[in-house]
């Protein structure tokens, strides 16, 4: 019998079936991570998995890295003290569109400016799904949640461009349909140095797909196959062409000292070497 | 060897007693009247090598420092009543996770922002029931610049021991006191550092029998994978929803007190032999206690003096042989009746209990317990 390439790096035996819903995106994002983390050849004990509160967020529970499943919003705190102690670890957050952009805004913003060496992936389905569809930072104005009912009356945010204002190293997206893409933008960011952000359009069909009458899981992935475009296409067309779409690709890529070692050079220099 | 003998305020030995212990993180948000803490570890962690991360809040700091602690750091935050306020539910994360670190609170006048540069001791409470959920508390009360520095080393020592935050319940009155001090020399205090896990990482459980109190725990990163969570789980650390397993990790948790009491509790007497009345006091307030009670003797009045320097847990059996044993008890604290309530608990003797209390900003007389002293023997 031959293995799912991905089993290597799971806890099959422990912690599954997973919470997630058939047709959630969130699944295609790990097995992109995975690929990502065993192109790199990284050990599973170099690895740590920080998340927070959501449905993204169990992630950690299922793939067979050091592990820490934190308080909402709170991932990245967590993980800069990971790597701030131990910088030889590669530290990856995972996080949601609520559990990062609202009760955990203020930890992503400063840990962009920071520059903390992290990875963060952002599963954006655009909805609280561990509470049962609520509307979030990410829910498109007009768009309905449980919250409401008569469509959203609040902008969203765009995580990259907030990221990149905020002075991460590298900011990209990809989305659930092209897995490959995905894996080779969760690839570049795990290298990079200093902060980077992928953010991974998820779908959910169970909440956000219903409320919104987008169909079935394989509808909502067949809408992103037809309204996303990479960047460098977008690039070329002119802007009403664009709007409405989904851009993938990397947005913002430059080299930074990171934090950690910005920090190591405090120490030599306290210690007067 | 010469003595190093320092003046030294109680905030500025907290930080030296962390060094003393190992703490090689400090990670916080700058706040009065806890702030030289935290400016302190700015300037010497990293010249030990250690690292110093100011936040972007309070929720943030002890955050950072639970995570550098999943990765094997001596970690510690330090705070004041409102960054207090907005680290319980991390607290209460790190006693469901068993993550070691020390908390210090430089407790200030509150409610809300209150009295920014004036203590109080009126987050004791807070302390033992600030975040949701049955859970451990250790907290140590400081009542000296060199009791601060002694306790921020047993808070560490202990922290590593019973694998959980263990607040030091410091206030500005001690926190900004200046007196001298010796400083411990190398190796005179006992540091106490976990020990590393022998099994192999397929045999190893992080929350496995035994490791409750006192036994092995890895830090991620070390080769030992594991999961941590704040959701109820199992003695791998995966979550869990079955009574058996959820029961099992409550009692775990509620073993770290109840099966350790006589370990944890640290009660000083003066004066207590012969005494009729007791006065029950502890940090800021109780170096006025102490000053009365000598002056008492003095005109040669039967007191003595209690001083708990462990108030959670709580001294219950101590209490309630000394509230047998005197007639008065005056329990004098810098709050409206926190530590008044724990004795009114305990008191099943109905004796005599007399509170003297001060909460308008400004510190508890020795006159002031001294009065409650004479009124109580006329």
């Amino acid at each position: 019998m031959r293995m799912h390439p991905s089993y290597e790096m799971l806890r099959p035996g422990k912690k599954f079936p997973h919470v997630w819903c058939p047709g959630c995106g969130h699944g295609i994002v790990q097995g992109a991570i995975i690929r990502a983390v065993q192109k790199l050849g990284w050990s599973r004990d170099e690895m740590v998995m920080v998340s927070g509160i959501g449905c993204s967020s169990r992630m950690p529970v299922y793939v067979d890295f050091n592990s820490l499943h934190t308080a909402h919003g709170r991932a990245i705190a967590f993980a800069t003290g990971v790597k701030l102690h131990n910088p030889k670890l590669h530290v990856i957050v995972i996080t949601g569109d609520g559990d990062a952009l609202a009760i955990g805004g203020n930890h992503f913003i400063h840990a962009c400016r920071r520059n903390a060496d992290l990875t963060v992936i952002l599963m954006n389905n655009n909805i609280y799904g561990m509470t049962g569809g609520q509307y979030s930072p990410t829910t498109p104005i007009g768009k309905r949640a449980s919250t409401a009912p008569y469509g959203t009356a609040e902008r969203d945010f765009d995580p990259c461009a907030l990221a990149q204002a905020a002075g991460a190293a590298f900011t990209a997206r990809g989305v659930a349909y092209n897995a490959l893409e995905l894996e080779k933008l969760i690839e570049t960011a795990l290298t990079k140095k200093g902060f980077s952000l992928v953010e991974a359009i998820s779908p959910c069909p169970t909440l956000y797909g219903r409320l919104n009458k987008e169909g079935s899981a394989v509808k909502m992935l067949q809408w992103q196959k037809a309204n996303t475009i990479n960047i460098k296409a977008a690039e070329k067309l002119p802007m009403d062409q664009v709007s409405g779409k989904i851009v993938t690709g990397i947005f913002h890529d430059v080299e930074t000292i990171p934090y950690t070692e910005i920090y190591d050079r405090i120490i030599r220099k306290a210690q007067g070497k | 060897m010469n003595k190093d003998i320092r003046l030294l305020q109680g905030n500025e030995a907290c930080a030296l007693g962390a060094l003393y212990a190992g703490c090689n993180f400090f990670g916080g948000y700058p706040i009065t009247p806890s702030t030289e803490i935290a400016e302190d570890m700015a300037l010497m962690l990293p010249k030990k090598g250690g690292r110093f991360i100011q936040m972007e809040d309070e929720i943030a700091g002890i955050g950072t420092i639970l995570g550098a602690a999943a990765a094997g750091a001596k970690a510690m935050t330090a705070t004041s009543g409102p960054g207090f306020s907005l680290m319980m539910e991390l607290l209460g994360y790190g006693c469901m996770a068993e993550i070691p670190c020390v908390i210090v609170n430089v407790q200030r006048g509150g409610p809300s922002t209150g009295l920014p540069t004036k203590g109080a001791q009126a987050d004791m409470m807070q302390a033992r029931w600030g975040t949701h959920g049955d859970h451990p508390t250790i907290a140590l009360c400081p009542s000296s610049v060199e009791e601060s520095f002694k306790l921020t080393v047993k808070a560490f020592n202990l922290a590593e021991k019973f694998r959980m935050p263990v607040i030091l319940l410091l206030d500005e009155f001690i926190g900004h006191m200046r007196e001298k001090m010796e400083m411990p020399a190398p190796g005179e205090l006992e540091l106490y550092t976990h020990p590393q896990p022998t099994v192999s990482p397929a045999e190893y459980t992080h929350y496995g029998d035994g490791s409750s109190v006192g036994g092995p725990y890895a830090s991620m990163g070390s080769g030992y994978r594991f999961n941590i969570t704040g959701l109820t789980h199992d003695q791998h650390g995966f979550p869990t929803g079955r009574s058996d397993e959820i029961q099992w990790k409550m009692d775990r948790l509620k073993d770290k007190i109840e099966g350790h009491r006589a370990e944890l509790l640290e009660v000083d007497q003066e004066f207590m032999d012969d005494a009729e009345i007791a006065v029950f006091s502890y940090g800021g307030a109780a170096r006025s206690a102490q000053q009365a009670i000598r002056e008492a003797r003095a005109s040669g009045i039967k007191a003595g003096l209690v001083r708990p320097t462990t108030i959670w847990p709580f001294p219950d059996k101590a209490l309630e042989e000394i509230l047998r044993k005197v007639k008065t008890m005056i329990v004098a604290e810098i709050s409206q009746g926190q530590l008044l309530g724990e004795i009114q608990r305990l008191n099943q003797t109905h004796t005599k209990v007399v509170p003297v209390q001060r909460y308008d900003g400004e510190m508890l007389t020795p006159n002031e317990v001294l009065n409650a002293i004479v009124e109580v023997t006329k």
